[in-house]
């Protein structure tokens, strides 16, 4: 089978890409990283979380939602753009409520990943301390919003993948916030523990009970390598 | 030349940072030929005896005491740390920034389901210090120059940052040495 390919640069790096593939799908497969949080392999992509942001030939474009084009220059790991997905990450970190010293997501939170592999160590905003609320209803699965950073992942794997719509989106700017199917508790719904949308948060704000510390802090995913290495092991 | 001077303090913290300084073992044996200490529960110093080259901040601001003495330190340190998650983001303190001061000193003080307070009047003597409106991370009352994540931060983490200050070195943490928890 003889497909279409196209070459472009990433960093001045060639690339070969299939005709049709994002610039986040081609740079995978060639082993270059570029730092992500909404984008999950096999969800559809919706560029909402910015994190993703390169340049292509000059413009800013989030790489999970942007074709790859022949010839196109795209730059990922350059001082500007590192500085464009600090200060996205910095604002995902004040405008929620994230106590890493306490969730049991720490170590395994991709958020958290993504500030230790850009080595922030502050965010440079005020926090908001916004005020949001937990569901504890469902026997399997808790929701707790402070550390929701509205990525999206779990209304799409609801949606796409379990065929259920647990999960939307409600509200607007400030206000918005992931709510259950019909304004309802998430253990009036029927999400299931084994549903891809109970696997797919990349923070702690669906936890899937009594799993918490099944691995001890200090031993999990992203305590001694950077997010990513799995991918730059590649190339 | 006389040695540099560190001082410590926590404001509203657990210890658990300074129980981390204390962490880096015999090590400390070095850091005593390096520098000396001034104002701090390490040696119970209350008062500055003399400029500072580091002040570790632990904790963040909770209450005026805090404000005040944090204040003090900027004004004595050249070079001012936040140690740790609380002196960076309010940190657990911080949990109750998301509700009314009142809403926490009537749950803690009157309606509570373990208080015991006969008086019915939430502790108000003037040697208490006044509560703020919340928790204030380190940086939102005063310059702050370096930051050490972690709850608390390894012993590592301090001893690494240390010996770069001390010795004139840009402070570059490694990847494994940026924890949050």
């Amino acid at each position: 089978m003889s497909e279409k390919m196209i070459t472009f640069k990433i960093d001045g790096v060639e690339i070969k890409a299939k005709v049709g593939q994002t610039i986040m799908q081609a740079a995978d497969e060639a082993g270059v990283y570029i730092p992500r949080l909404c984008y999950l392999k096999d969800l559809t992509p919706h560029g909402s979380c910015r994190v993703c942001t390169v340049k292509v030939n000059g413009r800013c474009q989030t790489a999970c939602t942007e074709p790859a084009v022949d010839g196109a220059e795209v730059e990922n790991k350059t001082e500007e753009i590192e500085g464009i997905r600090r200060d996205i990450v910095d604002m995902l970190f004040v405008e929620g409520n994230h106590f890493c010293m306490f969730c049991e997501k720490s170590g395994n939170c991709e958020l958290q990943a993504e500030a230790y592999r850009l080595s922030i160590c502050a965010p440079k905003f005020p926090y908001l301390f916004p005020a949001r609320d937990l569901d504890g209803t469902h026997p399997d699965i808790f929701i707790d919003r402070n550390r929701c950073i509205l990525c999206g992942r779990c209304v799409n794997a609801s949606r796409d993948v379990d065929g259920k719509t647990v999960f939307e989106f409600v509200g607007r700017g400030s206000e918005k916030k992931v709510a259950v199917n019909a304004d309802a508790n998430l253990g009036d719904t029927n999400m299931a523990i084994t549903d891809k949308a109970a696997d797919v948060c990349p923070v702690g704000a669906i936890i899937k009970k009594r799993v918490g510390f099944a691995v001890p802090v200090g031993k999990r995913i992203y305590d001694e390598k950077p997010i990513g290495s799995d991918i730059e092991a590649k190339s | 030349m006389a040695k540099p001077k560190i001082a410590t303090a926590s404001l509203a913290g657990c210890f658990g940072c300074h129980m981390s300084i204390l962490d880096i073992d015999e090590r400390i044996l070095k850091l005593i030929e390096l520098v000396d200490f001034d104002k701090s529960p390490i040696d119970d110093l209350k008062k500055f005896t003399g400029r500072c080259l580091v002040g570790l901040i632990e904790g963040g601001c909770a209450n005026e005491e805090n404000v005040h003495n944090l204040k003090y330190f900027r004004e004595n340190c050249d070079i001012l740390i936040s140690l740790g998650d609380c002196a960076i983001s309010g940190g657990l303190p911080a949990m109750r920034n998301s509700m009314p001061l009142k809403e926490c000193l009537d749950e803690a003080y009157l309606n509570g389901p373990t208080v015991y307070n006969p008086s019915g009047k939430i502790p108000s003597d003037k040697e208490i210090p006044l509560c703020l409106d919340r928790v204030y991370p380190c940086h939102e009352i005063v310059k702050m120059d370096y930051y050490l994540p972690g709850c608390p931060p390894s012993a590592d983490t301090i001893w690494e940052a240390l010996v770069a200050l001390l010795n004139n070195k840009p402070l570059d943490l490694p990847y494994e040495l940026i924890k949050y928890d």
